[in-house]
């Protein structure tokens, strides 16, 4: 069994800074590419949700499983996944995860146990139950159910977390709770003010924590995995978190007012990085600057990548 | 002669395969006691309750566990107690077993059997009688199969657990209690895909699935005395449809008559006489015969119930109507 470490070291913060970055330049850059017109569809941008994606993440295991959401490309960077390949899926070239059959709404990598991004609000919540039950079978890992406040309304959420708890499976629910359901405030669409709240209909624990703070979304997530390993749970982990772009790319938003950056979880992990002495202003700008030539040529090699034979469209169905 | 009834087919058939694969494990309301219909009977005390799951009613999380557990390796069957159903457990058939395989570029299987039942002719009303199968088959990336007798029950079902494609399995709730002859040798495992010629006969090409076919075939026997001999072809899959063995009758017979237990209107009969219209026109020689439910909902009370599905009587009366012409020609 794989247990992380109750805290971040030095090295682990900068190491999750450095995939936080990971996450923004490559959101960055797909808002690029969009505009551009090298993305085609429907694009959800995850900048904002990088801490929560990271530290959840950085809690977990090789053997676990997790399901994303139609915003998750935080998700499966934090998991692991590459940038060039999943640049490539946006680019709907064959080098993608997904040979171009997916692009960023069903982006996945079962190899790392990412059971896919998903275009249905609420179904990965369904199917990390039963990655959980697996896991409990065979007695090793867990499942994280990735979803935003707006999955909380819908019957799969109910349904799937009362499946979860009478089962007593070991299985994170984790509502990234961005305060906005699409275009509505999440205070119109439900009268509860906490989701964690809503663990208490299903005889669970809820848990609250600041979704835009790396350290305590990942020293919450690490106890909570750890207790799940030992047979407890499942448990609904709310993590408040900032959308820091639209709805979805090209959304111009003038519903909103609210000040992003004041929530950003880069800037404030990079400020106290720094004010504490953990790491110098120096260390992280090459940081950065390896981040930016990544991206770069992640893109590059999408751009470069072909697009997939019309003859095999009817392949894998 | 040992007889089986369809019940113990698919009991055992669960049995045996959960016994070669311990990845395969059954959810269901109500199934750890044995299911409504009584198909699970005795697995739970076999197996235990880690694999004869009961779970909540609740059936879209029940398919979405489902589609998650073959993500993830397993092989489940889950039983979704009445066709009817699928419609409060629809996005995880439609939108997530259907697509994922396709969607991931074949990263993933979906090893996932749905086990449920239909059937009219039991007043089981508008929310408990339904043939879905065309709205399953209707989606690219799930296979459905109906099995209309007991050694099909226990092949198909076989064959569909250990397929890596979503299959959902429609039984028919008339035909559990019912026996059949019992062959000598468990029946093999047997993939969705393939029809069955269930009599030959030169006539006129019957296809019919699931219960009905019984009907269709004690018909054919009965027109057999007047010199009319029928096929019948059993689909037994509807999604894969075994194109090559209907186009391969009809340039026998020159004759089609579809008969189903589902809704006309947009149905698989439709797409049966499609793809016989499209492949095989210059084959015809009378224009193709559908039977089957009238575009209503089913109604409760017997006598009306009675008036809106497929008789004996009206499918020997199609059966007529289309090989009058023969009868003609022969003089």
């Amino acid at each position: 069994m794989t247990t992380a470490p109750r805290t971040m070291d030095s090295t682990r913060l900068v190491e999750g800074y450095e995939t936080m970055y990971r996450i923004r330049c490559f959101e960055s850059a797909v808002s690029d590419a969009y505009r551009a017109q090298m993305i085609h569809g429907f694009v959800h941008s995850s900048a904002g949700g990088e801490a929560s994606a990271v530290g959840v993440c950085l809690a977990l295991g090789p053997d676990d499983y997790l399901t994303s959401t139609h915003r998750g490309h935080g998700h499966c960077i934090a998991r692991g996944m590459r940038t060039d390949r999943m640049a490539a899926e946006l680019y709907g070239r064959v080098d993608g995860y997904c040979g171009g059959r997916g692009g960023s709404m069903h982006v996945a990598d079962p190899s790392v146990g990412l059971l896919g991004a998903n275009g249905i609000v609420g179904s990965g919540i369904g199917i990390a139950v039963g990655a959980g039950l697996v896991a409990q079978l065979r007695l090793r890992g867990v499942a994280v159910a990735f979803f935003g406040d707006g999955a909380t309304t819908t019957g799969y959420f109910h349904e799937s977390v009362n499946l979860a708890a009478v089962w007593g499976l070991p299985v994170l629910f984790v509502c990234e709770n961005n305060g906005y359901v699409e275009f509505t405030p999440w205070s119109e669409v439900s009268r509860i003010e906490r989701a964690a709240d809503l663990a208490a209909g299903y005889g669970i624990e809820g848990i609250f924590a600041d979704g835009t703070d790396l350290e305590a979304v990942y020293t919450t997530a690490v106890g909570l995995v750890d207790r799940l390993r030992s047979g407890e749970g499942p448990f609904l982990l709310e993590l408040s978190t900032v959308r820091i772009g639209g709805h979805y790319e090209g959304d111009a938003q003038p519903y909103r007012s609210d000040d992003v950056f004041a929530r950003d979880p880069i800037l404030r992990l990079r400020a106290s990085l720094v004010e504490r002495g953990i790491v110098g202003v120096e260390e992280l700008v090459l940081v950065e600057y390896r981040i930016h030539a990544e991206i770069e040529a992640a893109f590059a090699f999408a751009s470069a990548s072909p697009y997939p034979d019309p003859s095999e469209v009817g392949a894998h169905v | 002669m040992s007889e089986w009834r369809y019940r113990d087919a698919l009991r055992e058939a669960l049995a045996i395969e959960m016994r070669e694969d311990d990845t395969v494990f059954l959810a269901g309301t109500d199934i750890a006691g044995g299911g409504v219909m009584a198909v699970t009977k005795g697995l739970m005390e076999e197996f235990g309750r880690d694999r004869v799951r009961d779970a909540p009613i609740g059936e879209m999380a029940l398919l979405a566990m489902a589609v998650g557990a073959a993500m993830a390796g397993y092989r489940p069957v889950v039983e979704l107690m009445f066709m009817d159903f699928i419609g409060v457990a629809f996005d995880p058939l439609l939108n997530q077993a259907a697509k994922l395989r396709y969607m991931t570029a074949g990263a993933v299987e979906m090893p996932l059997v749905v086990r449920t039942q239909t059937g009219i002719g039991r007043s089981g009303g508008a929310q408990h009688s339904q043939s879905l199968e065309a709205v399953l088959a209707h989606i690219p990336g799930l296979h459905v199969v109906m099995p209309s007798n007991a050694d099909d029950a226990a092949c198909l079902l076989r064959g569909a657990i250990r397929s890596t494609h979503p299959v959902v399995m429609v039984e028919n709730r008339h035909l559990y209690g019912r026996r059949f002859e019992r062959p000598a040798t468990f029946p093999k495992p047997e993939l969705p895909g393939r029809a069955a010629v269930r009599r030959r006969g030169t006539d006129v090409t019957i296809v019919a699935w699931g219960r009905v076919v019984l009907d269709c075939l004690d018909v054919a026997d009965r027109l057999q005395g007047e010199g009319i001999d029928a096929e019948v072809i059993d689909l037994r899959s509807i999604a894969p449809l075994d194109v090559e063995t209907i186009l391969t009758s009809v340039a026998v017979t020159h004759r089609l008559l579809v008969v189903s237990e589902s809704v006309l209107t947009f149905g698989a009969s439709a797409e049966v006489v499609r793809v016989v219209a499209t492949e095989a026109w210059d084959a015809l020689s009378a224009a193709p015969v559908t039977l089957g439910g009238l575009a209503t909902p089913i109604p409760y009370s017997p006598a009306l119930e009675a008036a809106w599905g497929p008789t004996p009587e009206g499918i020997e009366a199609a059966v007529r109507n289309l090989t009058r012409a023969i009868e003609v020609v022969h003089g």
